[in-house]
């Protein structure tokens, strides 16, 4: 196919034309604001924040070419914009408003025996050479999907500490939880993310590819 | 001895600090029995490895 999008005069595209290109643009846009909301819990402060995040990336639309570069770019000003602003909200943070929906009481009996060893069946198996899969573009589309299935609490932690890259402490002061309810959300996260990437795409059988 | 609640705890608080010297010999004695939290334990590595991918942007055809 020769689908080339419907930018003006596109013979000689001028650096970040990407840019440009709307439909792009308004693809990559809502996926900064799902992210900015799930992370800041406010959709107006998030909407600020992917905007601020695409006008500066339009100030310095020719220090990258491509969409990929631009995209990656535009994420990574939006996460210091996120990080800044969790920063200064610390304080404001209403701590039990992230407590009271209890999803600590979930039910890891399905996974653990009542001495704490795996049931037989969700032993974790072995994944083989899983790095290959990171080259595969229908892993991240599982990969996202699995994401998405993290409960709210959870997801917002291990977003702020795996994808935002901010540390304990930090998270610990901005959700207003201890260290120690952190790391269990943050357990609990990576269990569930786990399973669900072994259920959906290692031990998936035959891949349609 | 850790069953495999406590050790799959431990590999994945690995990610946020240090583990103590007495929480690594726990935790190989485990692994080195026990091959559902080996493998618990490398895809914890993944995982982030995953993550960073994921954050760098993952696939450029994002169209």
């Amino acid at each position: 196919m020769s689908g080339t999008t419907s930018i003006g005069d596109n013979a000689n595209l001028p650096p970040g034309g990407a840019l440009h290109d709307e439909s792009f643009l308004a693809a990559l846009r809502r996926q900064m604001l799902r992210f900015a909301a799930l992370q800041l819990s406010d959709a107006q402060l998030a909407e600020d924040a992917v905007q601020e995040a695409l006008v500066g990336a339009l100030r310095n639309a020719d220090s990258f070419s491509g969409r990929a570069a631009l995209k990656t770019w535009v994420f990574s000003i939006l996460k210091h914009k996120i990080a800044d602003l969790l920063r200064q909200r610390m304080r404001l943070v209403d701590a039990s408003s992230l407590l009271h929906e209890d999803e600590e009481g979930e039910d890891f009996a399905v996974l653990f025996d009542r001495s704490g060893h795996w049931h037989a069946d969700e032993r974790p198996a072995a994944w083989g050479n899983p790095h290959e899969s990171l080259r595969e573009s229908q892993f991240w589309q599982v990969f996202d999907a699995c994401l998405d299935h993290l409960p709210g609490r959870q997801a917002r932690v291990f977003m702020m500490r795996e994808f935002v890259e901010l540390e304990s402490d930090e998270i610990c002061a901005a959700v207003g939880v201890s260290v120690s309810n952190l790391n269990v959300m943050l357990y609990r996260a990576r269990v569930r993310l786990r399973e669900c990437l072994e259920n959906r795409w290692f031990l998936d059988g035959e891949r349609a590819c | 001895m850790l069953n495999c609640r406590e050790a799959t705890r431990l590999h994945s608080e690995a990610q946020e600090r240090e583990l103590t010297f007495k929480e690594r010999a726990l935790l190989r004695m485990h692994v080195a029995m026990c091959s559902g939290c080996r493998n618990f334990g490398e895809q914890m590595k993944l995982l982030r490895d995953a993550m960073r991918a994921y954050a760098k942007g993952r696939d450029a055809k994002d169209e």
